[in-house]
């Protein structure tokens, strides 16, 4: 939490301060799956000393930031076919070694991006369920199972202000009880087998969240309501 | 498996494809997809094709243009859905190719466990999604996985960086993807390479896909297909596959 000052948790997050919350939490040494989309963001707040190992599962483990112009690599793109870099110590594999060392529980940690978590932990994050759309489910089925511990980052609502923390998903589902723990604007969550737990709110309380979600939340880890 | 052939052109590389051949192609968009190979295939004229791609193709890339035209009956991959899909999309509304969308991992490893003799596998991917519908599923250990069978294929076509006179590959960067797990998944697998150099110029500690795996070998020396920019979709794959129009 060293990353926000007080007036920061008076007030719902930014995606900034989001991804800085998620790096938080991240233990130096770990190797590191971060999903397309909002959880790239926190690549930015990992610690160059920490000696986090980023993966991505087009078949590479050591991967850097943007190039520069000019230096983009058509042969080195990361899962979202963006260019990206190699840092020092990188190495490169197929695609089934890429995504045995997901599936084999190898990578710590894995952020994903999420449509619906559930109360539980269930996870829909590839598909919107509309009947006319082509789909397309890449790796996130194996991000979701595969890694030690999976770790969703989202904003609490959608657009139409719908929650996204449910007690029971509604869209096709990634994985079943793969989340552990929910990072969104408006407060973290520990998801799982005994329902969901806040751990941290910001800008907002235990009680306006339960009303905002229609959800009975359990408490902090260590403190009654 | 008998000695590498160097063909002196992609066509005469990609040999004879029968219509209904299932066809692997590599590449994760277009890092190492082998696009001169894939203009070899529309050239050449096989129908009915199932193809075991990640993707379906991008923008006018000849993967693209293989679906634009009839050719493919079936796609097998993880991500057909991209913002310049179209043809792709088009292909798939119409009711044109059928889809088996496939998990990327389980794709992988599907192809991989092709090449290495095993029949099926189970995985915890997928399990209780609609991806696994239909599926026979066992606990195995505590976990729910599901039953996933090999892909084999009756050719590959991959991409690498170099090759050595007995068909031993090195590939380059994350264009390595899905090369050495086709080349050893189909009953011949046919490689595109920037260079081919000698007998024991590459490092033997460094060899990626042994020769073993490796049919056939064509040297494309002036590969202009996989020049991308930072400004996303732009490739010029699509002049490759342009320069085609007349053939199909």
């Amino acid at each position: 939490m060293s990353a926000l000052d007080t007036a920061a948790r008076r007030s719902p997050l930014t995606r900034a301060q989001l991804a800085a919350r998620v790096a938080a939490d991240i233990d130096p040494g770990s190797y590191v799956n971060l999903g397309i989309g909002l959880p790239t963001l926190v690549a930015d707040h990992l610690a160059t000393a920490s000696g986090i190992m980023l993966h991505t599962e087009n078949g590479m483990l050591g991967m850097g930031p943007s190039p520069e112009p000019g230096a983009v690599d058509p042969d080195l793109v990361n899962a979202g076919k963006a260019p990206v870099t190699e840092l020092p110590g990188a190495s490169y594999f197929h695609q089934a070694d890429s995504f045995a060392m997901m599936r084999g529980g190898h990578i710590d940690v894995c952020v994903l991006g999420a449509f619906q978590v559930s109360v539980s932990g269930d996870l829909a994050n590839w598909s919107t369920g509309a009947p006319d759309a082509v789909p397309a489910v890449g790796g996130a089925m194996d991000l979701a199972t595969g890694a030690r511990r999976t770790v969703v980052m989202m904003s609490l609502l959608t657009k139409d202000g719908a929650p996204k923390l449910v007690e029971r998903c509604t869209l096709p589902l990634t994985g079943v009880g793969c989340v552990s723990r929910v990072y969104t604007d408006l407060a973290v969550f520990d998801v799982g087998p005994d329902g969901a737990h806040v751990v941290e709110t910001f800008g907002t309380t235990h009680r306006e969240l339960e009303a905002l979600l229609d959800l009975t939340l359990g408490p902090a880890p260590g403190r009654t309501r | 498996m008998s000695a590498t052939v160097f063909a002196s052109s992609a066509l005469d590389a990609l040999g004879d494809v029968a219509d209904g051949a299932t066809v692997m192609i590599g590449g994760f968009g277009p890092a190492g997809q082998p696009a001169e190979l894939v203009v070899a295939l529309l050239e050449q004229g096989a129908s009915g094709l199932v193809v075991v791609s990640n993707n379906a193709g991008n923008g006018e890339d000849p993967l693209a243009r293989l679906i634009q035209h009839g050719r493919v009956a079936k796609m097998v991959c993880s991500f057909p859905r991209q913002v310049d899909s179209w043809h792709f999309d088009a292909a798939y509304r119409s009711g044109a190719v059928e889809l088996e969308l496939v998990p990327q991992g389980s794709l992988a490893e599907r192809i991989r466990a092709a090449g290495a003799g095993i029949g099926a596998f189970f995985t915890p991917t997928g399990f209780g999604t609609p991806l696994a519908e239909g599926k026979e599923h066992r606990r195995i250990e505590g976990v729910d996985q599901v039953l996933e069978y090999a892909i084999h294929a009756d050719v590959a076509l991959v991409r690498a960086d170099r090759a050595d006179g007995v068909g031993n590959l090195v590939y380059r960067k994350t264009a390595r993807n899905f090369g050495p797990i086709m080349a050893a998944a189909a009953r011949r697998s046919v490689a595109q390479v920037r260079d081919v150099v000698p007998v024991g110029a590459l490092d033997p500690e460094a060899v990626v896909t042994p020769g073993i795996y490796v049919d056939a070998v064509v040297e494309l020396t002036e590969v202009t297909s996989t020049e991308v920019t930072s400004t996303a979709g732009t490739s010029t794959v699509g002049a490759v596959a342009a320069g085609t129009e007349g053939l199909v």
